[in-house]
């Protein structure tokens, strides 16, 4: 460890950038769709309307019982096929992202909805509001309040797996550390660094969620 | 107005509701009393359809609210309710929640659905407390904001659910005033309560329910004055002396 020297990283700082920023986008394009997806999933289980719930449910289970890497390669190889022309990696991945992710959250907004009292939505029905309106304006901004820190939580493990983009040769921050790390031959100090880049934003974000839930309960 | 004819409902094995049958007519007050578990809020939230039954039949007005195929969202719009726990909507100010319905259910303007809320409550002596939200007001003022929520709709009826039930003994009047004020201005009412003063002063009617059955429904003077059953005798002379 004589030879430790930091400069490799100041010197490929825009390429090491250019990676932070696609694993960021990905996590945040990835977490807005999987919110989106995941809830419609939750609705359609809790719809009590059997085809509905039944579909989704089975496709939660089927997403939660493959890897994530999987999933991956699936939609890298499967979307292609299905339109008839290349997508890119970062669209093919996006896709799967919020494939998978869209079963985790609906999982977690399936609770969340379960924990909006029953009388709530007596108190819509009471008035005449419909069951979509009824979710709309009461159940899910309620539902939501109480999941934001379990939300955000999934959010900085999806910020995490986005390190699995290596497989369909996306240059996410991972990938771009390993590719100065071997090309400049400083395998100690990339792999050093790009632990305490995830780490640092991974323990930001898990301060921000546990200061949200001390404003909940306070 | 709400007819209810030889209603029965279970859950499971469990037999909440045996052949109950009343009616309420239109401007009159029936107060429905009796033992914790005897069926009464279940048999309130059967006449707007929160509670499916499985036999028998419920009217309101041309309304058959036990036939399939009926527009319940539609009849609830028309009938108010208020529940034990007030039920308001946490993540809305007491105007918002006064205007929700008002707007998405019956298609109001803004403006009308303002105007509207804050008539109502001020007429509650609310009106300073418009803007909070509803944490942030007493167990008594919310159920008053409750009360005006489901009144901003016109209702043609009111369902209370024990509505003082919840309800720290110094805000039962606030709330019992407010009612009471309602049912001189000849609101059709239909009222879960323990309240045995408020059915005394307002009530024409008092159904009294035991064990999931209907045991007396008679006219107040009579209810009080001469109860037939034993188990109404009972009842009252627990809840009345003391």
């Amino acid at each position: 460890m004589g030879d430790f020297d930091l400069s490799v990283i100041w010197n490929n700082l825009p390429f090491l950038w250019q990676g932070l920023q696609l694993s960021l986008w990905l996590t945040l394009l990835a977490v807005i769709g999987g919110i989106i997806l995941g809830t419609g999933l939750a609705l359609m289980r809790l719809s009590g309307i059997l085809p509905l719930a039944l579909a989704a449910a089975g496709y939660v289970n089927l997403i939660r019982s493959v890897p994530l890497i999987l999933v991956i390669f699936w939609f890298y190889f499967l979307v292609p096929l299905a339109l008839g022309r290349p997508i890119g990696g970062f669209y093919s991945a996006l896709i799967a992202f919020v494939m998978f992710e869209a079963a985790y959250y609906s999982e977690i907004i399936r609770a969340g909805i379960q924990s909006v009292r029953k009388g709530q939505v007596h108190a819509g029905q009471a008035t005449g509001l419909s069951y979509w309106q009824i979710q709309r304006y009461v159940v899910l901004p309620q539902a939501f309040r109480n999941m934001i820190p379990i939300l955000v939580t999934q959010g900085i493990i999806l910020f995490q797996d986005t390190s699995l983009v290596f497989v369909v040769s996306l240059r996410d921050f991972m990938t771009a550390s390993s590719i100065v790390a071997r090309t400049e031959g400083r395998l100690a100090e990339m792999y050093i660094f790009a632990a305490l880049v995830y780490f640092t934003i991974c323990f930001a974000g898990s301060l921000f969620v546990r200061r949200l839930q001390k404003a909940r309960t306070a | 107005m709400i007819s209810i004819e030889n209603i029965s409902k279970r859950y499971g094995d469990f037999q909440v509701l045996t052949d109950c049958t009343t009616h309420v007519a239109k401007g009159e007050v029936v107060v429905v009393c009796g033992p914790s578990g005897s069926g009464k809020s279940t048999l309130i939230k059967c006449v707007n359809g929160l509670e499916p039954v499985q036999q028998g039949r419920i009217r309101v007005e041309d309304v058959e609210v036990t036939a399939k195929g009926t527009n319940l969202t539609k009849l609830r719009a028309r009938i108010g309710m208020v529940f034990q726990h007030f039920e308001l909507y946490p993540h809305m100010s007491v105007r918002e929640n006064l205007c929700l319905g008002q707007q998405k259910v019956l298609g109001r303007s803004r403006d009308e659905a303002n105007a509207k809320a804050e008539a109502l409550i001020g007429r509650v002596g609310l009106l300073p407390h418009i803007e909070k939200f509803p944490g942030q007001l007493s167990g008594g003022q919310q159920q008053r904001v409750a009360i005006s929520r489901a009144l901003a709709m016109d209702p043609i009826a009111m369902l209370f659910d024990e509505p003082t039930s919840a309800l720290d003994p110094e805000m039962i009047n606030e709330v019992l005033d407010v009612m009471v004020e309602l049912a001189q201005d000849g609101m059709t009412m239909m009222v879960v309560t323990h309240e045995m003063g408020f059915a005394r002063k307002v009530a024409d009617r008092v159904v009294f329910m035991d064990a999931g059955k209907v045991v007396e429904d008679r006219t107040t003077e009579e209810f009080f004055g001469n109860p037939e059953s034993e188990r109404a005798q009972d009842f009252l002379s627990k809840i009345l002396n003391h």
